[in-house]
């Protein structure tokens, strides 16, 4: 029977010299990484350079990997600082939130849709582009906490600071998000709530 | 009417962060939360409202690279090897070598800057250790330029030396595989 490897056991045959076997890693994590870039760098072509130098720093650090935390947390940090290196460098500005051309272009999507194509999205994709439409450190900590699977204590561990100062940010992200899909998708937000 | 408004909004805000401790399951005030949502209405909707949103964002779905990803990876670090561990390559032993370097010129100086110091001018009975501290002078310890210099230099190339070394061992990990 097939099972899937651990990622200690994957790393520890990345460590032993297979290193075609850190492809099932990159599998693993690609679309996680590739997510959280995003939030951060909102082209999609420089964010997939800068997930792919992520994966690449990780594995020539990999030895540096010690297992006191999970290996995701440990390569969302490493993608986390390879994108703000990329930010730092292209001096590229992060969309916020208080951005009011992402607010205009928010609403020209809309506008642009008919009602009918308005209906049509789900629910979901409306958080999604909500998310798209907060600043990239509530965006982060939002899909850090929902979909990268990790506790509060990890996130801290990957942004740096102190637990507390996460579990506020995080309260905050949600409230944004939710003035955020009240304020921009106010139609398609009325059959949620 | 407008510090009515304020409260409200004010114990809203309250409430959102109690249910939203509660949903992460960081609420050390859960038993009083599920009665708060059994009893009050509000606090019934508005958890309706948030658990919603919760379940949402769990379903929201990750971004997707392109197909070749994981192939351009491994092209990549197919140039590469894996630097060794940073605890390999920083020695100990020379670590505890510039460390002991250094503790051996400080001790080495204090001990020829007491050595400096008259202590005939505070001989005095009265003092239990036979010596008066406040009338010792002082003034000889350290007061040869030369030494002096002599020492700030010692600091600046052992500093000089220390990152030199830091430097050559950082490059010869950066160069990828195959290059000498």
């Amino acid at each position: 029977m097939h099972t899937e490897r651990g990622d200690t056991e994957l790393i520890e045959l990345v460590l032993a010299g297979h290193s075609s076997v850190y492809a099932q890693l990159v599998e693993r994590y690609q679309n996680f990484v590739f997510t959280l870039v995003l939030r951060y760098v909102k082209n999609r072509e420089d964010a997939e350079e800068v997930a792919q130098d992520a994966f690449v720093k990780a594995y020539r650090s990999l030895a540096d990997f010690k297992g006191t935390s999970k290996f995701s947390t440990w390569l969302y940090t490493v993608a986390t600082t390879t994108s703000l290196s990329f930010l730092r460098k292209k001096k590229m500005d992060v969309q916020s939130l208080d951005n009011e051309e992402v607010f205009a272009t928010a609403d020209n999507l809309d506008g642009g849709l008919s009602a009918n194509q308005v209906e049509q999205k789900s629910k979901v994709q409306l958080v999604n582009e909500a998310i798209a439409l907060l600043s990239a450190d509530d965006a982060q900590v939002i899909s850090l906490f929902y979909k990268g699977e990790q506790s509060l204590e990890e996130i801290a561990r990957i942004l740096g600071k102190e637990t507390n100062a996460v579990k506020v940010q995080l309260h905050r992200a949600r409230t944004r998000l939710k003035e955020k899909m009240q304020r921009h998708f106010s139609a398609e937000v009325r059959d949620i709530y | 009417m407008n510090r009515e408004k304020e409260n409200f909004s004010h114990d809203e805000a309250d409430m959102e962060d109690r249910l939203w401790s509660y949903l992460d399951g960081q609420s050390d005030e859960a038993s009083k939360i599920e009665e708060l949502l059994e009893e009050n209405n509000a606090w019934k909707e508005k958890y309706g409202e948030l658990l919603e949103l919760h379940t949402l964002m769990k379903a929201t779905e990750l971004e997707q690279p392109s197909m070749r990803f994981t192939k351009n990876v491994m092209d990549e670090i197919a140039r590469y090897q894996i630097a060794p561990a940073t605890k390999a390559y920083i020695n100990n032993k020379i670590i505890w070598g510039i460390g002991a370097f250094f503790i051996t010129m400080i001790v080495g100086f204090l001990v020829y800057g007491v050595s400096q110091i008259n202590w005939s001018e505070g001989g005095s009975t009265k003092s239990p250790i036979g010596v008066d501290l406040g009338a010792v002078d002082y003034s000889k310890m350290f007061n040869n330029t030369l030494v002096n210099a002599f020492m700030m230099l010692n600091v600046v190339l052992g500093l000089f030396l220390l990152d030199r070394y830091l430097n050559m061992k950082r490059k010869t990990l950066m160069k990828p595989e195959g290059q000498s």
